[in-house]
């Protein structure tokens, strides 16, 4: 298990790690490198160089600002995880993190590499996409935003450029309720199903607008778009809730292999759909 | 191309030189010599070569040892103090958290985190912070049983 021989620069500065990804195209940055290096090892990946943003200091924050919540790519899920602040704020964001992998992967793995690997059975897609989430990405060039909604673009593909590195994530605060639901792989700890609902209620237990997001089910996370709709000015009550669920994978080609089928997928995906809106409900 | 680098370990300062494709796991069994630390998997799954990188829980064979340049780094060997166990050592001893041993110093390197972060840890939680952690042996009642043990201890 090891890796092809690299080369390895240690950024200090995001300027630092932005003209060394200028000057080699083939170059991969390492952030908390717990997708990257079992890659590597596998040798599916062989970069030339890797370009370590681990140190880069101000990476690693959550902060609020202009109604909004701001997290640095380099902040890890643990730190997510145990942020008081985001329990307070944005609570499906720490119970997200609090699925992933286990203790160790926690500590050391980040929410932008996460995103920026974009794994098909990866817990942050669908959290960002429920959340909409605003991603900021810089290059030499200058920074851009990009929507969640247009950031995921393939199985391990995401709309970052070459030369570009995900700098923050942001998220408006609305004061919606909010679940996360995952039916974990036994062994690998990925989401066979993994369901992140976000829900703006009025005050008759009605369900103002919904925002779903999934992973596990297809080559990407995606939002489910019919059971938004269906959510959408229905009251909250149990036998809404199946219906609307049931159109979660609408429209989408279902993952299937050895451990799940696509049919056994598609069953679990309303079926977990169903749990994240129920649970989310009674958060109010 | 190989690099300078220098990682404390256990409170002793280590210069050295490495390919920047070395393992930390590696780097610290056969090149320091420190064989405490385990490798069970080499795939991320089974936590046997758990250590603590400033303070941090974390899997080294899924970090390279250049990474860790310029951090602290601590072993099973280091967690003795003047010839005295840790608590989570002694947990392991007295509640007889071990069979073959082999998953031991992982899950002992763990066990540490947990109790640093929560000191009065109920058993799910004490089997929610072992989720990286196979023992083959155990059942893991025992070693739940340990890590209650040293949190009492620890807080007493
Ligand atoms: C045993 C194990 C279990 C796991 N279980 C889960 C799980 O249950 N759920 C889950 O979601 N994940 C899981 N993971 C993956 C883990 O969450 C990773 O930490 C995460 O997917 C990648 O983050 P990283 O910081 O480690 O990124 P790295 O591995 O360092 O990088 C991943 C990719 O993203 C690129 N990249 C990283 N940061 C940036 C950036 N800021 N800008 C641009 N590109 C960037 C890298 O070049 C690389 O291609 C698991 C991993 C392991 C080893
Ligand atoms: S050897 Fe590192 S997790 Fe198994
Ligand atoms: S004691 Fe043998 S693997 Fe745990």
């Amino acid at each position: 298990m090891i890796p092809a021989q690299f080369d390895y620069a240690r950024a200090n500065t995001l300027d630092e790690a932005l003209n060394l990804l200028a000057q080699n195209e083939d170059a991969k940055i390492l952030a908390g490198g717990h997708s990257l290096i079992p890659a590597m090892k596998l040798r599916l990946m062989q970069p030339p160089l890797l370009i370590d943003i681990g140190r880069i200091k101000d990476l690693s924050y959550i902060d609020e600002a202009d109604g909004q919540i701001r997290i640095g790519a380099m902040t890890t899920h643990y730190q997510i995880e145990s942020s008081d602040l985001l329990k307070r704020m944005c609570p499906l964001l720490p119970e997200c993190a609090s699925h992933i992998g286990d203790m160790q992967v926690r500590n050391k793995g980040t929410i932008g590499g996460s995103l920026a690997h974009s794994d098909p059975a990866a817990d942050w897609p669908a959290a960002a996409l429920a959340l909409n989430a605003e991603l900021v990405a810089v290059s030499k060039d200058g920074e851009r935003t990009i929507k969640a909604d247009d950031f995921f673009v393939d199985l391990l593909t995401t709309a970052l450029n070459p030369g570009e590195i995900l700098r923050e994530i942001r998220i408006n605060k609305n004061g919606s309720s909010q679940a996360y639901v995952k039916m974990p792989h036994p062994a690998s700890g990925f989401a066979i199903v993994g369901v992140a609902a976000n829900l703006i209620m009025n005050g008759s237990n009605e369900c103002t607008s919904a925002r779903i997001g999934i992973t596990g089910v297809a080559a990407k996370a995606y939002r489910a778009t019919g059971v938004e709709n269906a959510m959408a000015g229905s009251q909250l009550n149990e036998a809404a809730i199946a219906t609307a669920a049931k159109h979660v994978s609408d429209n989408t080609d279902i993952n299937g292999d050895l451990f799940a089928s696509a049919d056994y997928r598609r069953h679990l995906a309303a079926v977990y759909t169903r749990r994240a809106i129920q649970t989310a409900a009674s958060r109010v | 191309m190989k690099q300078a680098i220098s990682i404390n370990v256990n409170g002793v300062d280590y210069p050295g030189e490495v390919e920047p494709r070395m393992l930390l796991v590696h780097y610290l069994r056969d090149v320091l010599g420190l064989t405490g630390t385990h490798v069970g998997c080499e795939t991320s799954i089974c936590g046997a070569c758990t250590i603590l990188i400033d303070g941090q829980a974390v899997k080294s064979c899924t970090m390279f040892a250049v990474q860790a340049d310029g951090s602290n780094v601590t072993t099973i060997e280091g967690l003795a103090a003047n010839g005295n166990l840790h608590p989570v050592q002694e947990g392991f001893w007295e509640c007889h958290g071990l069979q073959c041993g082999y998953c031991t110093p992982g899950m002992i390197m763990t066990s540490t985190q947990i109790i640093d972060r929560n000191p009065d840890p109920s058993r799910e939680e004490i089997r929610h912070g072992l989720e990286g952690n196979l023992c083959r042996c155990t059942g893991y009642q025992h070693i739940v049983e340990a890590v209650e043990y040293a949190a009492k201890k620890a807080s007493a």
